[in-house]
């Protein structure tokens, strides 16, 4: 029942290789799809595509900056799922957005236009366990991996049946609070990490407050791997484009590896 | 049975919900079972009836119009909550969340406000208690209620600029609920009106009930019976579902009453956005829009989702009106009954003299939720 998002992560993690997933708003700028491949080329595991949205309330001032830019460049989600139907690249692509955009389209024909797009899983943030269970059967019958959120206010036995619910990986929320860098590596990073490695054998990736590559280390002593968005997405706005994305990521990747 | 309590799953009909991030379930269902065994317990329900006596000093009074009711020809009653302390409604919610806020051990209350009403009850309320309070406002609204923002900061409250999107409303929920993913162990969110997720649209319903409960007794001392229409201003709902509730299991008929600029029940379709599903005003890819309204309290691209069931069952009806409608209503008001209604109620006001002859000869309960004193600077701008 693994779906190949899933069986990719747990097969890099299996071969004690610790996971990079970087996350880029879609529709960013012209050459946003170019800072994916540049991304995918320095080490990425799968990259996490944001379909922006109006009010993006689990965002910090970074990536709602940059949905704002994108979403006044005029992107769309049937804009961006073109364009990342283009790409070309050898990992699987998850998609990251928030609830009304899949709503609003139908669930079921939202899960089809990313399966068509060629996109294997999906991350919706303010659709907690309660809610899941429409999207779950739009997104199964689609062919996209649900994942789910666990975040470090959940007691252990949500997390577990979190766990059980959660396709892909589960994404462990570093911190309380929205995305956004930070300077230190909040202890709760770790805490989740260890919780969730407590309850499930699937992928732990740890996201939300994970800037610098260091932080990821730290946080990869307990976590299976990082998501890492605000830091990528900065490198987008200060204008280092594609090349700072891919840098960076390289830096992430290497200080990963070991 | 309408406006009872929604299903364990928080939905009013196919609305409401649950949708916020992860990290806020946990305190969702703290604070719904704290609202329970709070609602149900005698002591706590005296201290807060104590204070909305003896400090917000209800209840309300029942003014029945003379001069407006022969110049409408119907008879026209206001429910008094203008005379709240505070100014509006919005205080009746704030005192019973900030008890609840309290015995749950929250020193810290979030909220959110767009004329500021809201904003100022909870500012108010955390003096009261002596509880720490910042509260989240659109840019836009910071400057066109300038008084309310005084008044916040000199009741200790601090009062923090929503600076995207809209720079309004919708964009003040944003920060307040990004706020309270950061701070949930010690923060409540005292959410101003029926929206958001469960439990607040029935929570903050039941804490305005006060309004209708008065009201329905007032008017059968005064008519010996229903008045045959309910008229309500309709943001995110909050003082509507309280005049409703009174009468939602009577024959009378309810009126929900949206700015042009923002009638998420006339002009919607139903989308998720902070924390239920109800009627939004969208674009086809499910962006929300912009609302605009020469009222800041119900400039709000969204509706409570108790009020989108109600619009779905046909049990209310939900009207729209221009912005030149609510002024020409706004002096209306002051020139014939010697009061300044806030901008909101206008709202309310204007549909009934629009409707005045379908409305010929009824009875007809406006709920005034609030004062004027807010909205003088800015209508004085607009008049001269
Ligand atoms: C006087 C008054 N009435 C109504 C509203 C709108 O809120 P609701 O629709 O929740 O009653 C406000 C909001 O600021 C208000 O100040």
């Amino acid at each position: 029942m693994t779906g190949p998002f899933e069986g990719h992560l747990r097969a890099r993690r299996d071969a004690g290789r610790k996971l990079l997933i970087p996350y880029i708003t879609g529709g960013l700028g012209e050459n946003w799809t170019e800072a994916v491949e540049a991304a995918v080329a320095a080490g990425a595991d799968a990259v996490e595509i944001g379909i922006p949205f109006s009010d993006p309330v689990m965002d910090g001032p970074t990536i709602q900056e940059a949905s704002d830019r994108a979403l006044t460049a005029g992107a769309t989600p049937v804009s961006v799922l073109d364009e990342v139907r283009q790409l070309q690249v050898e990992i699987p692509l998850a998609v990251m957005t928030y609830y009304n955009l899949a709503f609003k389209a139908g669930l079921h024909r939202f899960a089809s236009s990313l399966h068509d797009a060629g996109v294997s899983a999906a991350i919706l943030p303010d659709m907690p366990l309660e809610e899941c269970e429409p999207w779950a059967e739009a997104a199964g019958e689609a062919g996209v991996e649900m994942v789910l959120l666990a975040a470090p206010t959940a007691p252990d036995e949500r997390l577990v049946r979190i766990c059980e619910r959660a396709q892909g990986f589960v994404y462990g929320v570093g911190l309380l609070g929205v995305t956004g860098e930070r300077a230190a590596l909040a202890a709760s990073a770790s805490e989740i990490a260890v919780r969730l490695k407590q309850v499930t054998d699937m992928p732990v990736l740890v996201g939300v407050g994970v800037s610098t590559p260091e932080q990821a280390v730290e946080v990869c002593r307990h976590a299976d791997g990082v998501i890492v968005g605000s830091a990528i997405v900065r490198q987008l706005l200060d204008g280092h484009g594609p090349d700072g994305v891919g840098d960076l990521v390289r830096r992430f990747r290497e200080a990963l590896d070991g | 049975m309408v406006m009872q309590e929604p299903s364990p799953e928080g939905r009013f009909g196919e609305f409401g919900g649950r949708f916020v991030p992860e990290t806020l379930v946990p305190a969702c269902q703290a604070l719904e079972a704290a609202f329970r065994t709070a609602w149900a317990d005698d002591a706590y329900r005296k201290r807060l009836d104590g204070l909305l006596n003896d400090y917000a000093g209800r209840p309300s009074p029942l003014t029945e119009c003379g001069r407006l009711s022969e110049e409408l020809g119907l008879r026209l009653l206001l429910k008094r909550e203008d005379l709240n302390h505070t100014g509006s409604h919005k205080i009746n919610n704030v005192l019973g969340q900030a008890l609840l806020a309290e015995r749950m051990g929250k020193t810290r209350l979030v909220a959110e406000t767009g004329a500021g009403q809201h904003g100022v009850a909870t500012a108010t309320a955390a003096a009261l208690l002596g509880l720490e309070c910042v509260v989240y406002m659109g840019e836009v609204d910071i400057e066109r209620q300038a008084l309310n923002v005084f008044k916040m900061r000199l009741l200790g409250a601090d009062v923090r600029a929503a600076a995207s999107g809209s720079r309004t409303l919708k964009d003040a929920i944003n920060e307040a609920m990004r706020d309270w993913v950061a701070t949930v162990e010690t923060s409540h969110y005292c959410l101003g009106s029926v929206m958001g997720p469960h439990p607040y649209p029935w929570m903050v319903r039941e804490f305005h009930r006060v309004i209708g409960e008065e009201a329905r007794s007032q008017c059968l001392q005064l008519l010996g019976g229903d008045p045959d229409t309910v008229v309500a201003c309709v943001g995110g709902g909050s003082n509507a579902a309280g005049i409703f509730s009174g009468f939602a299991d009577t024959d009378t008929a309810l009126v929900g009453v949206e700015p042009a600029g923002g009638a998420a029940v006339g002009r919607g379709v139903p989308g998720v956005v902070h924390g239920s599903k109800s009627y939004l005003m969208q674009d086809e890819f499910g962006q929300v829009q912009e609302a605009e309204s020469i009222s800041a309290g119900l400039d709000y691209p969204g509706v409570g989702p108790e009020h989108s069931h109600l619009a779905a069952i046909g049990r209310a009806r939900y009207e729209a009106v221009t912005d030149d409608e609510v002024i020409q209503a706004f002096q209306l008001l002051a020139r014939t009954e010697g009061i300044i209604p806030a901008l909101e109620p206008a709202h309310a006001l204007a549909w009934i003299s629009r409707a005045r002859a379908e409305l010929s000869g009824q009875t007809v309960l406006l709920n005034l939720s609030g004062r004027g004193d807010k909205d003088v600077p800015q209508m004085m701008e607009i008049l001269s």
